[in-house]
């Protein structure tokens, strides 16, 4: 150690003048310092630039839009004839068939999704939830094309062998599939609610005798119900969005009706038709798609709005 | 009181400016709406070390963060007053705070070497400030795990995780990187209050040789350390500065009721 | 004067516990449908397709006939795909996430870009097709080429991989940047050397994830207009190209017509998910070989 001290004097004086020699790079550093953090702010505003975007074009074609085709007729219309000699463009088929869709999906994910919840939340075991809880992510990734794929080739044709009145393509199967798409997430989501209730109210209620099931009912999902709704919505939103799984197999009649057994159309199979059919620019069909595009966006805003509205506004303060 | 101690400390002050790296005149600081630092008026002397005593929350790990301005870190945090560093303000807002952490080194409470080998966490200092050739980084890197007491423990294995180390290892090796940058002030927050009984007496060794070569201010809730290894010591309760003494003197005659009852072990 | 009679409590006890087991098998049975269908899926895809997975297929170019079908081309495309989507959205992605964790003032601003970016995150693909054939495609004059379809895939993913980066760069401990700043280290100083390779792990791991999800996506493209028999390979930003979920959209549609094209569908599912299958686990693998030791 003395001999360190003895020669630090000599050392120390040597990188202090480094340090001191490499001041200049130092001045260009700190310009650095100052300009990056603008050019990073640059780079996040591109972010609200992409909804900049989005909304501008939807807006102004929808608009161009309007001008031949009255908001009225458009919101009110229950027939949707673009391609027909004098055309009509009644937006309502295609609200009723995405909202079919979506209950039909929900009705599955709904309550399958938030069963799997509990079990994951307040039954499971830690090994069992580590084998379950991968797989249901593997659920999550498949594309949707591949659950398009499954619904017309696999669910409509077995369905048929049951309700034999089934069309080739109809609403019942894309809506049950993606139902199944859609439990991965409200399952998550639900179980993150569940999980976030506090285990001392958990304990309080089994040191009374109660069961887990009452638990589960009494305490857990009245806790955790703000979490639990808004996983809900998001659903809703993820199936009103949805497009390759009902394009593939719901066809694309444009009926209005109730029967699921009959082809119907989403809002978001009217755009894959249209922009796929190579519609001129500039003609009524083209302009169709940004107010049928617009429609769908603002259901889905207002779905994403509302779960967030949810969860934070109805959140329980443990 | 705190008047007293302000003007005993100024005539200290202005007898013996050149022993003194430090002094803080009326330095205040605040946390949102919390007074966290209350007229503090304390000199560091130089190659010495100062140790600050106090229980949990009067404001001793705050009042050491200021010295770096490392405090500011935290959002929402305003100061008053002066702190001189070798005659300068640090407090100026015009003063670089990178050059002043160049020159006031920091050791941690939990030992933090960076996600490198040992290797690079000692010559990053030395690297971000501009220090490129390989050969002066080897000395560098070399010379300060020497003076940190750790370079036969892992002269061998320097392209290693600095993560394989145990944990005394680690804080000897956060010593040794502050060292690289051969700074004047050497600030350790409560440094071995992770470490177990025989790596703090590594670690308190190492605090006496170090104070050879640079001024140390050190932070402990462990009197018994402060009492081994300081040669001047601060109490601090809510935020104030109560006393501020040659170890032994404090040690055994406290002036302050307030002190003494601190260091029998009557509250805290 | 007792309130509880323990007779009755213990005869109501039992058919309580039997509720309790009875709906754990439920919940457990439909915990399970989810995974079933998936088993069912599969098995499906793979008797019917990889029958026609061999070199031919694999290497080919489209074809009608479904004798001579290869996907080359379309194996091709989606790589061209991650070529733009993975720079774009890592430098785009990481710098904004950097923006919003390390350099924004908490304030309006701030709160803007992060409910915008959960916004985004939420707007159907579709949409973003619709953004990409009006901008790249049609204003821009690009065609349906490489370059638009990689741009448009890149918007889409964009949240996932700012959000993951975020999620990574919050995760890196304080104690390592304060260490950094201790030394005298500037912000840049520290973000670059400390933070950045302390969470690079986590925003690759987001960024393969979201890439898995470029990869796979569908309709976006088809607004783009992706041609549906496609027979030159692309070979630059600039070339038509077509990617394998859309060969898989395009023989589904006329599976009815042709037969055989269900399982050349097939086939190319099995392809599709063998790479999301190297990507997710790669993913793990830079997960777990990376774990954080601090």
């Amino acid at each position: 150690m003395s001999i360190n001290s003895h020669t630090n004097t000599q050392d120390t004086v040597r990188v202090k003048t480094l340090i001191e020699e490499s001041k200049d790079s130092r001045k260009l550093l700190m310009l650095g310092e100052k300009t990056i953090p603008k050019v990073l702010f640059v780079v996040a505003f591109l972010s609200l630039l992409t909804t900049v975007g989005i909304v501008l074009v939807l807006v102004t074609e929808t608009i161009e839009f309007f001008e031949r085709v009255s908001v009225i007729e458009f919101f009110t219309g229950t027939v949707l004839r673009p391609l027909s000699q004098n055309p009509e463009f009644g937006v309502l088929p295609l609200i009723n068939g995405t909202i079919i869709s979506s209950l039909i999906a929900m009705l599955v994910a709904g309550p399958i999704g938030i069963m799997t919840a509990v079990f994951l939340s307040e039954y499971a075991s830690d090994r069992t939830r580590r084998v379950l809880k991968p797989m249901l992510e593997l659920l999550a990734g498949i594309p949707t094309i591949v659950y398009g794929f499954f619904a017309f080739t696999f669910v409509t044709p077995l369905l048929r062998q049951f309700i034999p009145e089934l069309g080739a393509t109809n609403i019942l199967s894309p809506g049950l599939v993606m139902g199944i798409m859609i439990i991965p997430m409200i399952a998550s989501l639900s179980e993150d609610a569940m999980s976030a209730v506090p285990n001392a109210m958990r304990e309080g209620a089994l040191a009374l005798g109660a069961t887990k099931l009452e638990v589960t009912f009494k305490v857990i999902i009245p806790a955790a119900l703000s979490g639990i709704i808004a996983s809900f919505v998001l659903g809703i939103s993820r199936a009103i969005g949805e497009t390759m799984i009902v394009t593939i197999a719901s066809g694309s009649s444009k009926n209005f009706t109730l029967d699921v057994t009959e082809s119907m159309q989403t809002m978001t199979a009217y755009v894959v038709e249209v922009a796929a059919g190579d519609a001129p620019a500039g003609s009524t069909i083209y302009y169709s798609l940004y107010a049928v595009a617009m429609t769908l966006f603002l259901f889905t805003l207002v779905m994403n709005i509302l779960a967030r509205y949810v969860s934070r506004r109805f959140r329980e303060e443990y | 009181m705190d008047f007293v101690t302000g003007v005993a400390l100024n005539q200290t002050v202005e007898a013996s400016n050149e022993n003194i790296v430090y002094y803080t005149e009326d330095l205040n600081l605040w946390y949102g709406q919390t007074h966290a630092l209350k007229n503090i008026n304390l000199p560091i002397y130089e190659k010495e070390v100062t140790a600050i005593i106090g229980p949990s929350g009067c404001g001793k790990s705050t009042f050491l963060k200021t010295l770096n301005r490392m405090v500011e870190l935290v959002q929402g945090v305003q100061t008053s007053g002066v702190i001189h560093y070798r005659e300068r303000n640090i407090l100026d807002k015009t003063f670089q705070v990178e050059e002043l952490r160049t020159k006031v080194g920091m050791v941690f409470q939990k030992p933090n070497p960076f996600p490198k080998s040992i290797y690079d966490n000692v010559a990053y200092g030395p690297k971000i400030h501009g220090i490129k050739s390989k050969k002066i980084l080897d000395q560098i890197v070399e010379k300060s795990l020497k003076g940190a007491a750790i370079w036969d423990e892992v002269k061998d294995r320097l392209k290693e995780n600095a993560y394989s180390l145990s944990g005394g290892q680690q804080q000897r090796l956060c010593i040794a990187r502050a060292l690289a940058i051969e700074p004047d002030v050497i600030l350790m927050d409560e440094p071995t209050s992770a470490l177990d009984p025989k790596s703090t007496l590594k670690v308190e060794e190492l605090i006496q040789e170090l104070k050879k070569d640079y001024s140390i201010v050190i932070v402990t809730h462990n009197m018994q350390q402060a009492a081994r290894i300081s040669d001047r010591t601060a109490f601090m309760l809510n935020g104030e500065l109560i006393e501020f003494k040659d170890t032994d003197t404090i040690f055994s005659t406290p002036e302050d009721k307030r002190t003494e009852d601190y260091i029998t072990g009557r509250f805290g | 004067m007792k309130y509880m009679e323990s007779d009755q409590v213990l005869k109501k006890m039992n058919r309580r516990i039997l509720y309790n087991n009875l709906f754990k098998g439920v919940f457990f049975l439909a915990t399970t449908v989810g995974i079933i269908v998936l088993a069912i899926l599969l098995i499906q895809v793979f008797t019917e397709g990889i029958g026609y997975i061999n070199v031919n297929f694999l290497s080919g170019r489209l074809s009608t006939d479904p004798d001579h079908a290869g996907i080359m081309g379309a194996i091709l495309g989606t790589l061209w795909l991650m070529a733009v989507v993975i720079p774009i959205t890592m430098l785009l992605g990481v710098c904004t996430a950097i923006y919003n964790e390390l350099y924004a003032k908490q304030g309006k601003a701030q709160s803007v870009i992060q409910t915008n970016i959960a916004n985004l995150a939420g707007v159907p693909s579709i949409v973003y097709g619709i953004l990409g054939m009006t901008i790249f495609v049609r204003t821009l004059g690009l065609g349906s080429v490489v370059l638009a379809g990689g741009l448009t895939m890149s918007l889409l993913v964009l949240p996932i991989v700012i959000v993951s980066s975020q999620e990574a760069i919050r995760a890196v401990p304080q104690h390592l940047s304060e260490a950094s700043f201790g030394l005298g280290a500037t912000k840049w100083q520290t973000v670059k050397n400390i933070i950045l390779p302390a969470a690079l792990p986590g925003i690759l791991t987001g960024t393969i994830l979201a890439l898995s999800r470029a990869i796979g996506e569908t309709a976006p493209l088809v607004v783009l207009g992706i041609p549906a028999l496609l027979i030159p390979f692309p070979g630059g930003l600039f070339d038509r190209f077509t990617v394998l979920p859309m060969q898989i959209y395009y023989w589904t549609l006329d599976a009815s017509l042709v037969d055989e094209y269900a399982n050349l569908a097939s086939a190319t599912i099995i392809v599709l998910l063998f790479m999301l299958f190297l990507l997710n686990s790669t993913a793990i693998i830079i997960r777990n070989k990376f774990q954080k030791r601090y």
